[in-house]
């Protein structure tokens, strides 16, 4: 988890993503901001999000978004 | 083209004739669309309503949600014979009020949530609120009165872009620029009346300036693209298929968006044969993913600064590339002229590189209350010492390939292109150095992970820089790394190393 959130934080130093849960629906994550952050995940956690899991609810905060990494860890 | 059209509302006036109930403008609502007798309707109220109250060649923010709304208000500034100068609800305060100091402009037209922030802003001037201005009545002879007074070299709007010093500069463009444009633009494209576009590029850009257009010239339908689809690849191409798009002219970063994530494996465009890119370099791995997942799709690649109005070449992808080649930008269009010049002013020989300078009507005025920056890159040709001749130095760098085909090769400046936006990096260099911690500063461009990074030295944190200039600057302009020095690297002469600082 700590790792996710230094990703995020690298994007927005200013954000709380401890707490926040609505990074897409506030429009605090941007386009380029998901296409960096699934290519991070990809180096670090070397998870591929597939496209149909990149959809608002697994976006809209740090917790969600860790959940889908080890849902897809788990799988593979 | 018709050598009679004088002005670009002619387009509106003409098609609203044979297309009075199809859908001209629409978004995700279906409650918003607007048919060409709305649109026609509505920009005519406006323009009358600019009128009455004696506003006339002169700018009209448009100050507007991106919606089907603000283009008709765009037009509604035109048929008023004033210019409109798009103004987005997500830009930074800051900016905005620059933009308003450059301006000093005497009305805004805002819908009912701008309109407050219009408010805040200490606007002096007068603010019209769409939903009033459109239900003015409709005053046809004033309206003719100043059709008939209107010459193409007329403003009809104004668009900024970054600026070095970090002022925005407005680019004013003209009917005949626009006209020019969008007749060679249309026959390189082959839009028609069955065309349906999908809008991307904000309305505060001229690339809308492609779907806005050809879809009142020909009757065809622009869709405009809720941002937020931008992040979720599947979702967008569903929406591409509910609403049977068929043509895009998109930023690269929005093509690739889709095409990196596998989403074709999931999902295709089904009505998609026209595809147009620009603004970019598209990688040559992705858009073999297109053209594999979209066969029979026609890809144009464009360029075009914003000083000559619009895109003033072309290339139709007609062959394999290699994966380190790049796309040719092609030629120019019909009635447009390229010239490469090299340091000596002298023409290009073949394969040598030089500075890319369009000539032709498609060339725009000019910047807003700049003569100085104008006459900067707005010169007299110098191959021609005969009569006057103006060409626009576009600071790009080109050459041509073995086949004739110009290549884009980089940039003579700073500036740089970012997720298809043009920005000079000074600008945030300006914003930076004006933090009172900051001792001095630099940005540098990662081309390869398209990543602006900012290095710094001063008491202050990282946080902190981001939070102040999410104030200052648009958020495409926000540097994706800030990293503190203890000391600035300099070269040799006492410069900020710039070469040590991009290889860190």
């Amino acid at each position: 988890m700590e790792d996710l959130i230094k990703i995020l934080k690298d994007l927005h130093p200013d954000v709380d993503f401890d707490t926040c849960t609505t990074l897409i629906d506030d429009k605090i994550l941007d386009s380029f901001d998901i296409v960096t952050v699934i290519s991070e995940i990809n180096e670090e956690f070397d998870v591929v999000i597939p496209a149909e899991e990149i959809v608002p609810e697994n976006f809209n905060s740090a917790q969600a978004l860790y959940a889908l990494i080890k849902k897809i860890e788990d799988e593979d | 083209m018709n050598m009679q059209q004088r002005n670009v509302m002619e387009y509106l006036d003409k098609i609203v004739l044979q297309y009075p109930d199809k859908v001209a403008f629409s978004n995700e609502d279906p409650g918003c669309d607007l048919t060409f007798e709305m649109v026609y309707d509505r920009s005519r109220a406006i323009g009358s309503l600019l009128q009455s109250k004696g506003y006339y060649a002169e700018p009209v923010v448009v100050f507007m949600k991106k919606h089907p709304n603000a283009i008709s208000a765009f037009f509604g500034c035109v048929y008023g014979g004033c210019y409109y100068v798009p103004i987005d609800e997500e830009m930074p305060k800051f900016r905005t009020e620059l933009i308003l100091q450059t301006l000093n402009p005497r009305v805004m037209i805002c819908d009912d949530e701008t309109r407050e922030i219009a408010l805040s802003m200490n606007f002096a001037g007068e603010i019209l609120l769409y939903s009033e201005a459109i239900k003015a009545e409709i005053d046809e002879c004033a309206l003719n009165r100043i059709r008939d007074k209107q010459i193409d070299t007329d403003p009809i709007y104004i668009v900024f872009t970054s600026g070095s010093t970090g002022i925005p500069k407005g680019v004013v463009a003209c009917h005949r620029s626009v006209i020019d444009y969008i007749e060679n633009l249309s026959e390189v494209l082959e839009f028609n009346h069955d065309t349906r576009f999908a809008n991307q590029t904000p309305l505060y850009f001229d690339a809308c300036l492609k779907e806005l257009y050809p879809t009142l010239k020909f009757g065809a339908t622009t869709v405009i693209v809720p941002k937020s689809l931008f992040m979720f690849p599947i979702k967008l191409v569903e929406f591409l298929n509910e609403h049977k798009i068929n043509t895009v002219c998109w930023v690269v970063s929005a093509l690739t968006m889709i095409s990196s994530f596998k989403t074709f494996e999931k999902i295709k465009p089904e009505y998609l044969t026209n595809i147009a890119f620009g603004s970019e370099v598209f990688p040559i791995k992705q858009l073999n993913l297109w053209k594999e997942a979209l066969p029979n799709c026609k890809f144009t690649n464009l360029y075009g600064p914003t000083e000559a109005t619009g895109m003033c070449c072309y290339f139709k992808v007609d062959r394999e590339f290699d994966l380190n080649e790049s796309v040719p930008i092609g030629g120019p269009f019909k009635n447009t002229r390229i010239l490469l010049l090299n340091e000596k002013n002298e023409l290009c020989k073949d394969g040598e590189e030089g500075e890319i300078c369009v000539v032709g009507t498609s060339l725009t005025i000019g910047y807003y209350k700049n003569f100085e920056k104008t006459n900067e890159v707005f010169v007299q040709n110098p191959l021609n010492n005969i009569y006057p001749e103006l060409i626009y130095r576009t600071g790009d760098i080109g050459k041509r390939n073995e086949r004739g085909e110009l290549l884009f090769v980089s940039r003579k400046d700073f500036q740089i292109k970012h997720m298809g936006h043009r920005i000079e990096l000074g600008e945030i260099e300006v914003n930076v150095n004006n933090i009172d911690q900051i001792r001095t500063c630099c940005c540098v461009y990662d081309k390869e992970k398209d990543k602006i990074k900012l290095y710094y030295v001063g008491d202050i944190e990282t946080g902190e820089i981001i939070s102040i200039l999410k104030e200052k600057l648009p958020r495409y302009m926000i540097p994706n790394k800030a990293e503190k020095l203890d000391v600035m690297p300099l070269t040799a002469n006492g410069k900020i190393d710039r070469k040590k600082l991009a290889s860190m």
